[in-house]
């Protein structure tokens, strides 16, 4: 649910990554955050379990800077992608602007990427949210892993993408392909802000 | 649940608001009050200069009173309309305001919990009429946004540009 305040002329939007547990979607938001000016971002915070997997959510706010004269600012969430988290995974998702799917390339994986986006889907629908309307962005990640242990981009966009969305081969470990994303979806949430409000 | 509607706050209902936080933190003796909506963003705060990164306390703010809410399901009520943290030298109240918004009041030894219970009780009612009021306007007394997407392209390249 973004925010705009006429007054200070801000404008807040909410972008949460999703997808299956040990994706990469914690690892994302720490390359962003180590990558990113100092002065456009703000702490992260993560709520993780004592091994490093995400318990609640992860959360770095980024600072756009100035579009139309309006102060721009991205929070970026996590959620946890373990199957048993449901309910705080709804919770993080709950007034979501958009949302980068991340999924792990890696075959054996496939199985929980179809999953989780199933997953989302209803979490969405629960929240009187249709997936074909909201912002969504793809990202298959771990393409950085040897060839006989992953799907090629070309398969991942034919199991996964049935939306026909922008969607990004990744890794991110090394960052490739998250600044991309990040674009992408950015761009997507604000064109949807604008044609809420229109001028 | 609320829909996908956004926010747009005006430069009235901010100064209204804030007014409303004052008097609450004048006549309870508290510290600093906070109102952040029920997806972390922060829309006003009164009283003392923040000690701490506001972005994240609100962002942790509403993760708190989320999770509490479905506890309070799980036991079979409604929901929680208000939490109390109590530390050592500073506690903090939170109260649910028409199911949209949290107010957060910090406060210290200089009053007691049923103090600040008693008044933000009062200030909730005043608020919750003020945002259903709000809400109703809806979309039509809202000045227009502009265009955001010109100029979103150089940004962006400046938050990623080596
Ligand atoms: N090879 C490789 N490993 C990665 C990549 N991205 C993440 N990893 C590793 O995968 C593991 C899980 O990464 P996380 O970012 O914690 O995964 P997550 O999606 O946040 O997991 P949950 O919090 O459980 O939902 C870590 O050991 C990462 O180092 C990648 O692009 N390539
Ligand atoms: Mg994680």
């Amino acid at each position: 649910m973004s925010l705009v305040n006429f007054t200070s002329r801000e404008i807040t939007c909410k972008i949460v990554y999703y997808g299956p547990g040990r994706s990469g979607k914690t690892t994302n938001l720490q390359y962003i955050y180590g990558r990113v000016p100092e002065d456009r971002r703000g702490r992260m915070v993560s709520l993780a379990t004592q091994t490093d997997r995400t318990l609640f959510f992860d959360f770095l706010p980024l600072e756009l800077g100035s579009i139309s004269g309006f102060t721009t600012r991205f929070q970026l969430y996590t959620v946890p992608g373990q199957v048993y988290y449901n309910a705080t995974r709804k919770l993080v998702l709950q007034g979501a602007d958009g949302v980068v799917f991340v999924a792990d390339s890696q075959i054996r994986q496939l199985d929980e990427n179809i999953e989780s986006l199933q997953n989302l889907q209803a979490n969405l629908l629960e929240q009187g949210i249709d997936v074909r309307t909201i912002p969504l962005v793809l990202q298959y990640n771990k393409q950085d892993l040897p060839s006989d242990l992953i799907l090629q981009v070309a398969d991942l966009e034919e199991q996964l993408n049935f939306r026909m969305v922008p969607a990004f081969g990744a890794s991110a470990v090394v960052g490739k392909g998250l600044f991309e994303t990040l674009r992408a979806i950015s761009e997507r949430v604000l064109r949807k802000l604008s044609e809420a409000q229109p001028a | 649940m609320t829909g996908a509607g956004s926010w747009s706050l005006g430069e009235q209902d901010h100064r209204r608001i804030t007014e409303q936080l004052n008097d609450l933190l004048r006549e309870s003796n508290a510290r600093c009050a906070l109102l952040v909506d029920r997806t972390g963003q922060l829309l006003a705060n009164a009283g003392d200069q923040l000690q701490f990164d506001p972005t994240s306390f609100a962002s942790l703010t509403a993760a708190d009173f989320s999770a509490n809410d479905q506890l309070a399901k799980m036991i079979g009520e409604p929901e929680f309309a208000s939490l109390f943290h109590q530390g050592e030298k500073e506690s903090m109240y939170l109260a649910d305001v028409a199911r949209r918004v949290i107010l957060v009041v910090l406060f210290d030894q200089r009053t007691t919990v049923g103090l600040v219970r008693l008044r933000v009780k009062q200030a909730v009612g005043d608020l919750a009429k003020l945002f259903e009021e709000m809400f109703q306007r809806g979309a039509d007394g809202k000045p227009a946004l502009p265009s955001l997407l010109e100029g979103a392209d150089d940004e962006i390249d400046k938050l990623f540009g080596d």
